[in-house]
């Protein structure tokens, strides 16, 4: 559905150039769907723009549902559905009279426009407010708005940039909702971006981390954790065993760093342990026979979050700017 | 922010079928804001009314006749009021867009499969579109106060004006583009340039009454020739004058045109 090879973007921004994304090749099959993580300014939106024909790209090749983006534009834009990060409706029109038009920008007649723009309204819980003008609408409601504008032309290959930035909880759990519906239904395949971690972790099937305009892993979120981070064990023996086992969980964390904390005659471990709930048990058993039982576990699975500072060295939130 | 564009030689350029099959849509998606509000359409059909009615006396009054070529003030005034409206209405293009800029639905139209320049024509007649109501309106009113009404010449009038339109709504619209986050370059650039041109171009008061220089400079402003071509056809001839006026908007247009595809392929964050 989409290959890149060495796809670049450079800006000039007051005669500094800027090299916004560095060369990504990207594979995605009919079908998948994809988050490109990183933090802001890492590139994320610059690929996704290329990808839409929104930016013209500086360098290399990307072909987006067999079609390529510098030769056809226009038929790339045809073929995919595009949601950015602002909201798509025009502030004084009509909520339905801006669907059955974007119906129209795709070629749909204006029967099959309509029956859409209905169709929409109603999954979308939208239905009630098709004459209100778009001004008039909630964050929520436009953002629903937005997701209805996209999918007017039952696209075969979605992209949203952003989707739930600055979206309260609820909504962005009903947007996710009515997003899985579709790809259901019709099989969509689905780019998005996001800089929120949760989000590319629930809701992807496969997350490419991109950072300084790079791709630094491409991997299903369960490998990415499992592979570069490993869940936080954290395990406590009283302090005067703690001795017996400091080498077991040296050997265990496999050159990973054990800190310790004592407190009230308790000596608290905490270590990273790749695929730690299959060898904890076999750890506490080891820590018993050492004559150090523990007294407490907790084993925390990893985030996406640890994947990027494990990568990195910092933390997704500090952004791209260090 | 100025991107390095390579590959814009290579693109396929839609054709005449689709941009002409693309305007339509663009065009129908702006008039539903007036459609859908009526009661501004009202607004606008009565302002030329009242300049028309508040100008065209004293004009007459201060001038005198000769300057006129024999023409009584108001043959000679209302097509100029008819240029005037086209150029305040098409210049205006770029400010509409402005908000659409500001929130997500400009980039949401650019995603479309929509052509470029459909984008700006579509957007320019639709600001050209209430001229045909208003100009045939005063041309009406005017008849009982001496005005001699000549309906297909002053048709073509108006299609003469479309066409200039449409180069004035698209670099209207580049301008928008360019003042991207500084609105107030917009309306400074827009209201400077507006009204030498205006002057300058005989709409107002008859450039044959001012001085050399300012008829020299008239001759280097396209709106002369359409001011020209304008009073030709509303007083019921065609000649040179319109021939140089029509002339005059399909080189107004082929440039905005021009300058309004590249705007929106540069302009893209």
């Amino acid at each position: 559905m989409i290959h890149t090879d060495k796809l670049a973007k450079t800006f000039t921004v007051k005669k500094e150039t800027v090299e916004a994304v560095k060369g990504v090749d990207i594979d995605v099959a009919p079908g998948e769907l994809v988050a490109f993580l990183g933090p802001n300014g890492a590139g994320k939106s610059t690929t996704l723009r290329m990808l839409t024909t929104l930016l013209t790209p500086t360098s290399g090749t990307a072909r987006v549902a067999g079609v390529d983006v510098t030769a056809d534009p226009a038929g790339v834009r045809a073929r995919i559905g595009y949601i950015g990060q602002g909201n798509g409706g025009g502030h004084s029109f009509r909520v339905i009279d801006e669907l059955v038009m974007q119906g129209r920008f795709y070629g749909m007649n204006s029967v099959d426009a309509l029956a859409r723009a209905r169709e929409l309204l109603q999954s979308l819980d939208l239905a009630d407010l098709a004459k209100r003008t778009v001004v008039k609408l909630s964050g929520g409601q436009r953002r629903r708005m937005d997701v209805a504008l996209g999918l007017m032309h039952s696209p075969q290959l979605l992209f949203l940039d952003e989707p739930s930035t600055g979206m309260d909880p609820q909504n962005r759990a009903n947007l996710w909702e009515h997003i899985m519906r579709m790809r259901e239904e019709h099989g969509t395949t689905i780019v998005l971006t996001t800089h929120y971690m949760d989000e590319a972790d629930s809701m992807s099937e496969r997350v490419i981390i991109i950072d300084h305009g790079r791709i630094i892993a491409d991997d299903t979120a369960a490998r990415l954790k499992a592979n570069l981070a490993g869940d936080l064990l954290a395990v406590e023996v009283a302090a005067a065993s703690a001795a017996g086992v400091r080498g077991l969980l040296g050997r265990a964390a496999a050159g990973g760093e054990v800190t310790e904390n004592s407190y009230d005659g308790v000596v608290r471990f905490r270590l990273r342990l790749p695929e730690g709930a299959r060898l904890a048990p076999a750890l506490l058993l080891e820590m018993h026979d050492a004559g150090a039982p523990a007294q407490s576990l907790e084993l925390k699975p990893p985030t996406l979050d640890d994947v990027f500072l494990e990568l990195t060295g910092r933390n997704l939130r500090e952004g791209a700017n260090r | 922010m100025a991107t390095h564009g390579t590959a814009a030689g290579t693109r396929q350029k839609p054709g005449l079928g689709r941009v002409l099959h693309d305007t339509r849509y663009v065009f129908w998606r702006e008039m539903l804001l007036p459609l859908r509000d009526p009661f501004s359409l009202v607004f606008s059909l009565l302002q030329p009314l009242v300049f028309l009615g508040l100008f065209g006396p004293l004009l007459g009054a201060a001038v005198g006749a000769p300057a006129f070529g024999g023409q009584s003030t108001l043959q000679w005034f209302l097509p100029g009021v008819v240029v005037m409206i086209a150029l305040f209405g098409t210049s205006m293009t770029g400010s509409n867009l402005q908000y659409e800029l500001m929130t997500g639905s400009y980039e949401r139209i650019l995603a479309t499969p929509l052509s470029r320049s459909s984008l700006m024509i579509g957007r320019a007649l639709k600001e050209w579109a209430p001229l045909v109501v208003q100009g045939l309106l005063i041309a009406l009113v005017c008849i009982p106060f001496g005005f001699v009404f000549y309906p297909l010449h002053v048709l073509f009038g108006l299609v003469i004006l479309g066409i200039f339109g449409i180069g004035l709504g698209a670099l209207s619209y580049a301008l928008a583009l360019v003042s991207q986050n500084k609105e107030w370059i917009f309306w400074g650039v827009q209201q400077t340039l507006l009204f030498p041109l205006m002057i300058l171009s005989g709409i107002m008061l008859p450039i044959e009454a001012g001085p050399a220089w300012m008829q020299t400079a008239s001759l280097f402003n396209p709106l002369t020739y359409l001011v020209n071509a304008e009073r030709e056809l509303f007083a019921g001839s065609v000649g040179t004058d319109t021939l140089l006026g029509l002339l005059a908007a399909s080189v107004t247009a082929a440039v905005g045109l021009a300058v309004g595809v590249k705007a929106i392929s540069r302009n893209i964050r």
